[in-house]
């Protein structure tokens, strides 16, 4: 098992014909992922070789879901145009679509963010989001396939290549999944959703989760591991050195006068006993003493 | 972005919401010239993008268009929190009976937008919320509902509004709500809100923040960013398309993703204690880290006369680290003499050891590799202490 997606989830890329929604749909279709076509409205009815894979293209999700049986979506829409998109799979009822698109207007994804929850029906992970991986099983995003394998440690992060690097010190224990959440200001699946669905998953023993600064996530998500989960949790939040007031790349990511800073999410974290690192290593290096400890 | 009270004062009048008469001043002459035009009583207050200006002698009452440029030539030049004050607002003095506060905003932990209202205007509204929680309504706003006349009512009730007012607060919540939609805002705050002593309800002040994604359906708001405000290594970095935030320290920093790079500077922070020397800079290349777009970095970085050494930091996870090497080599001599510190360079991730091979063989006498991100960090914080 693992969270959110597996080697059954058949996948619909929004934005395919476009140049990275080309390039991305390569690449997951290498990492075994399976992607039953493709969505840009316009373009219906063509079809596109990728990896040696002939996909169609539909104007719309309803109908790409009609003709695939499609169960989840990845969105490279260009911002612009992504909240018709991600409603549009909204309104296929499609399980899990995953929003990699940068820079979308926070109007714009709180509408489809209150769309989705009215509709009761899709999971939406990101914005602005690398999306997530079960590793061997299913690739939905832009996260590299190669870093690391299958295993038992799960992981969610605001950020995409602090997900990477992770993945990369714990490479020899290997992911059940490795979610991206993404860093704007409004995201569909949150730290604590993550965390809920790893504590319930049978194949996830422990769990890494990463923050950084902006609104307090990361202190309701301590809040939640205190009361829900009783697998060991590590933690780390960047940004400690992130001046008050300013966005560091992330949308998202601003302290703003006292509040989001990254101190008050560790204490918030250290408080329910989570252990939080002071760099990515030496989290990853308390991952691998619990883990260590486990098997001894 | 932020937005100066006169340009929030400008949007709001452009949208309907009541504000008093109000002009920008960049000398005292001008000052002088729109206090005559207003009437000669005004109000002269310091145009800086922090708070507490008014306790720190930024807020004036002039009673005369000749008392009004005195003081704006006091405030002017002003340093205000670290802020030097550039401009003044000339505002209308209107006799004030009450102060209210009323603020629409992004609410990122209930993931909608937030309406806030109280009769306990003029002062920090966090003061309000800690000391008498029980006098601010704050009410949840779907964004595909928005706010009707009926919303607004509940909402203007909820807050407590005497009865003399509420129309005219209904009035206000529903221009402000179009005006926070048509704008792209993610704050819209008036505070205070006041009654003139003839019954009227007008913004006396206002903040107002707009999303800066939403800048491609808004050509106008371009205007509003203050280009002399920015820093010149920002503004640099602005127009080559990087993301870059200026920061105090002596440690340039490059880095791909803005979660690996704010880690990056977290622990440089920790790297330097020992050598008394920090991060000079936030600056993220994204994915795609081209020879031009390291380049552009690297330029950027080292015109950064407190630098005095540079921690490129690439975890290869899209990009490959043997094209990152390539950009960095190529950085290198497209910048030729410009290039005078030390390059600490930390790959990891796809393609590291052809990355590692090509810095190696371009043997460059700036270019030193150390394996791990810790390991680099301290050595480029070492270095910046020489």
């Amino acid at each position: 098992m693992a969270i959110f997606i597996n080697e059954n989830t058949k996948v619909l890329v929004q934005g395919m014909t476009g140049s990275e929604g080309t390039k991305h749909t390569a690449r997951m279709i290498k990492s075994g992922t399976k992607i039953v076509g493709g969505v840009t409205p316009g373009k219906g009815g063509q079809s596109v070789e990728i990896e040696g894979v002939r996909l169609p293209v539909f104007n719309s999700v309803s109908e790409a879901v009609a003709a695939t049986g499609a169960n989840a979506s990845v969105v490279f829409v260009p911002p612009k145009f992504a909240k018709a998109a991600v409603i549009d799979a909204i309104d296929a009822k499609l399980p899990l679509v995953v929003v990699i698109t940068e820079g979308i207007p926070v109007h714009d994804s709180a509408a489809f963010y209150a769309y989705s929850v009215e509709k009761g029906t899709t999971r939406l992970v990101g914005p602005n989001c690398p999306g997530l991986i079960s590793p061997g099983k299913s690739n939905i995003g832009i996260i590299p396939a190669d870093i690391t394998g299958p295993g038992r440690i799960g992981l969610v992060s605001k950020s995409g290549t602090l997900t990477y690097q992770m993945m990369y010190e714990l490479r020899d224990f290997g992911f059940s999944t490795a979610v991206g959440i993404g860093g704007d200001p409004i995201i569909g699946t949150t730290h604590i959703d993550c965390l809920k669905a790893f504590q319930d998953d049978p194949d996830t023993d422990a769990i890494v989760m990463i923050g950084e600064i902006g609104g307090d996530a990361e202190e309701r998500a301590a809040a939640f591991i205190g009361e829900y989960v009783t697998k060991p949790v590590v933690g780390y939040v960047a940004g400690f050195t992130a001046p008050e007031g300013k966005t560091m790349g992330h949308a998202g990511a601003i302290v703003s006068g006292s509040s989001g800073t990254a101190a008050a999410k560790q204490a918030a974290l250290e408080a329910v006993g989570v252990k939080v690192g002071k760099t990515p290593s030496e989290t990853a290096q308390l991952m691998r003493d619990i883990l260590n400890n486990k098997k001894g | 972005m932020d937005l100066f009270e006169y340009q929030a004062r400008d949007l709001f009048e452009s949208h309907g919401v009541p504000v008093l008469g109000g002009a920008v001043a960049f000398t005292p002459a001008e000052a002088g010239a729109a206090a005559a035009s207003m009437g000669g009583r005004v109000v002269v207050k310091a145009q800086v993008k922090v708070g507490g200006r008014g306790k720190a002698g930024g807020v004036k009452l002039a009673e005369s268009a000749k008392d009004a440029e005195e003081k704006a030539a006091a405030i002017l030049g002003m340093d205000i929190k670290g802020h030097i004050v550039h401009k003044v607002m000339i505002a209308q003095a209107a006799p004030i009976e009450a102060e209210y506060y009323l603020a629409i905003l992004l609410d990122r932990a209930n993931r909608n937008f937030l309406v806030m209202a109280s009769v306990a205007g003029g002062m920090e509204i966090e003061e309000v919320a800690h000391k008498t929680p029980e006098k601010l309504a704050r009410i949840g706003i779907d964004p595909n509902v928005g706010i009707s006349k009926e919303k607004a009512r509940e909402i203007v009730l909820a807050g407590a509004f005497p009865a003399d007012v509420v129309d005219q607060v209904v009035e206000v919540l529903l221009k402000l709500w179009a005006a926070f939609v048509a704008e792209d805002a993610t704050l819209m705050e008036i505070n205070p809100l006041v009654k003139t002593s003839d019954g009227k309800v007008v913004a006396l002040d206002g903040k107002v923040t707009l999303d800066d994604s939403a800048d491609f359906r808004h050509p106008g708001h371009e205007a509003l960013i203050d280009h002399a405000a920015a820093n010149p290594l920002e503004a640099a970095a602005k127009a080559k398309n990087l993301n870059y935030v200026k920061l105090d320290g002596q440690v340039g920093i490059i880095g791909n993703g803005a979660g690996l790079v704010m880690s990056t500077l977290d622990v440089v922070a920790y790297a330097g204690e020992k050598f008394g020397v920090k991060p000079a800079n936030f600056l993220d290349i994204g994915g795609g880290a081209s020879a031009q777009v390291m380049a552009d970095g690297l330029g950027i970085i080292l015109g950064d006369s407190d630098v005095r050494s540079v921690f490129v930091n690439v975890f290869g996870g899209i990009t490959a680290c043997d094209a990152v090497a390539n950009g960095i080599v190529q950085a290198l001599t497209m910048l030729g003499d410009k290039a005078t510190k030390p390059i600490v360079v930390r790959l990891d991730g796809n393609n590291v050891i052809e990355g590692r091979r090509i810095l190696n063989d371009a043997a460059h006498p700036l270019i030193q590799q150390v394996e791990t991100m810790d390991g680099a960090a301290a050595r480029a914080a070492e270095l910046a202490a020489k």
